[in-house]
């Protein structure tokens, strides 16, 4: 049996994928990525095989992607976290037509034709307002675990409106409220609306088609997926897969690399 | 005897001072502002008063100004930080034109016309990137206490750039040139050199002229001061080190001193 792979490097986390010749899930893995990237990717690499029971050498073909694609030293190819987002997407939910993918330090809206060729995207490149960043530094001034933030901000009633776009001055905004008497349930939920907001103003700007799908690592928060639901009067595609979308899309061009296709870079078209 | 006191209330630190009848600063006080403004204004000005030896029924009246001028629960009036600023500067550098003031969380350049009256302002409040923040979030990643970055900075040899869009990305960046071998001294002025970028551009948008009055935490850095000087082409001018941070709180004061003077008229 033959493997493909794809590595997908982010500011936080490190996720790996191993595809079968079919584009099934064979193994994941998920690791912070910390300061020796290179140790990350292949660390994650190693995981996801072990845990497929896939040996190294059937792996045909690997794809890095992510921040730090090019730390992944085993890898074949490179191709930008816009294409392996889109083609992950399309194949998790395939009535896919617009992609957000949030993780730890950005925010991309990525609209796309069915099936994962990317049409057009934009992202915050200038300020780190309205991404995964924006809720650890929630978590950092109330003293909290980043997975408990969710969960308490469901039990918000009255959203706290937090009026800081950047995301250094949130954490005092954040410490600001709390000592005025605001319940942290209701300030957190006013967190998740704020990055609410940014997040479909940046999906504006691409514009809003068919389905969304919902990919990175905030992907696991589920106070974040019903504020997203509520504002944007829809339900996001979210898997728990999702935040390995990127890896899985890595993988499945991997699989069509393998195959003897060629994969345009910058949209991710296959041309045979 | 008659005190007059000025408090400025900032997002990061309160700063009081108390002048005597002849308008002579008599004393002065700072303190971090955490989240009691009303209780952090009046913890500062006994600060100042102490330093005075006056009591509290010897201050005739008080001004308040920044961001938590309205706070001030026994304030007698309150004026902006543009105004304030504008007297303060111009009472230790009266031919300032155009005032630089970087704080904790803004940044603010301001035209004055002849007459000391603002002409003009632009600030920053929305970034981190353009205030003090930044320098302390980049002293945080390379793990300096933020009393070292101006010792530190003084032995740069070689800056290496940091593109300063974002307080946050910095952090990566940061990280890269660590790991790269780049020394914390060049790195922490390469954050200074973005931050002096910033401040300019801001201060062309107000249509700067000289003398130009630079005030705010981060003017007590001589590294600051010269890069500011080398990128505007200008001498300028900056308090002395212990008077950098409170020309806000003495603007204020001299406003309260005029104000019952002419009340009193």
């Amino acid at each position: 049996m033959a493997y493909a792979a794809g590595v997908d490097v982010g500011s936080t986390q490190t996720k790996a994928i191993v595809v079968d010749e079919e584009g099934n899930i064979a193994g994941r893995a998920l690791l912070p990525t910390g300061a020796n990237v290179v140790q990350a990717a292949q660390h994650a690499f190693e995981e996801a095989l072990s845990a497929g029971d896939v040996h190294e050498e059937d792996v045909g073909f690997v794809i890095g992607t992510g921040y730090g694609r090019y730390r992944v030293e085993f890898g074949d190819a490179q191709i930008t976290e816009i294409v392996c987002h889109s083609r992950g997407a399309a194949h998790m939910f395939p009535e896919t037509e617009t992609v957000l993918d949030m993780g730890g330090q950005d925010t991309k809206a990525i609209r796309i034709r069915k099936g994962g060729d990317v049409i057009d995207f934009c992202m915050n490149d200038k300020c780190a307002a309205g991404t995964g960043r924006f809720l650890q530094s929630a978590a950092a001034a109330l003293e909290m675990e980043l997975s408990e933030l969710g969960p308490a901000a469901l039990r918000g009633q009255r959203p706290v409106k937090i009026s800081t776009t950047c995301t250094v001055f949130a954490e005092s905004e954040v410490l600001s409220w709390l000592a005025r008497g605001k319940k942290m349930e209701d300030i957190l939920l006013g967190v998740h609306r704020s990055i609410s907001t940014r997040s479909i103003a940046l999906l504006r700007r691409v514009g809003i088609e068919g389905e969304i799908t919902f990919t990175g690592g905030v992907t696991k928060n589920d106070a974040m997926v019903a504020v997203l639901d509520e504002m944007l009067g829809t339900s996001l595609n979210v898997s728990d897969d999702s935040h390995y979308i990127g890896a899985l899309g890595a993988a499945l061009l991997a699989l069509e690399r393998m195959r003897g296709a060629r994969v345009t870079a910058d949209t991710g078209e296959v041309v045979a | 005897m008659n005190f007059f006191a000025g408090i400025d209330v900032g997002s990061t630190y309160t700063k009081a001072i108390v002048l005597d009848e002849s308008g002579a600063i008599a004393g002065r006080g700072i303190q971090a502002t955490g989240f009691k403004l009303d209780a952090a204004a009046e913890a500062t000005l006994a600060v100042a008063l102490d330093e005075t030896g006056a009591s509290r029924d010897d201050v005739r009246y008080i001004a308040s100004t920044g961001y938590g001028r309205n706070q001030v629960s026994f304030r007698d009036v309150q004026a902006t930080d543009l105004t304030a600023q504008s007297w303060g500067t111009r009472h230790l550098f009266p031919n300032t034109s155009t005032v630089l003031d970087v704080g904790g969380q803004t940044m603010k350049a301001i035209r004055l016309d002849e007459s000391g009256a603002v002409r003009s302002f632009r600030l920053n409040d929305k970034c981190a990137a353009g205030t003090g923040a930044f320098l302390e979030k980049t002293a945080r990643y390379l793990g300096y206490p933020i009393r070292e970055i101006g010792p530190l900075v003084e032995f740069a040899k070689d800056p290496v750039p940091i593109s300063g869009v974002c307080a946050v990305f910095a952090e990566s960046e940061v990280i890269n040139h660590v790991s790269n071998g780049a020394q914390p001294a060049d790195i922490m002025h390469g954050a200074m050199e973005s931050l002096v970028e910033r401040s300019v551009r801001l201060m062309k948008r107000v249509q700067m002229e000289p003398e130009f009055t630079l005030v705010g935490g981060i003017m007590r850095f001589p590294t600051m001061v010269r890069i500011m000087g080398e990128q505007l082409g200008e001498e300028v001018n900056v308090p002395p080190e212990d008077m950098v941070q409170f020309t806000g709180a003495i603007g204020a004061a001299i406003l309260a001193r005029k104000r019952l003077e002419k009340l009193a008229a």
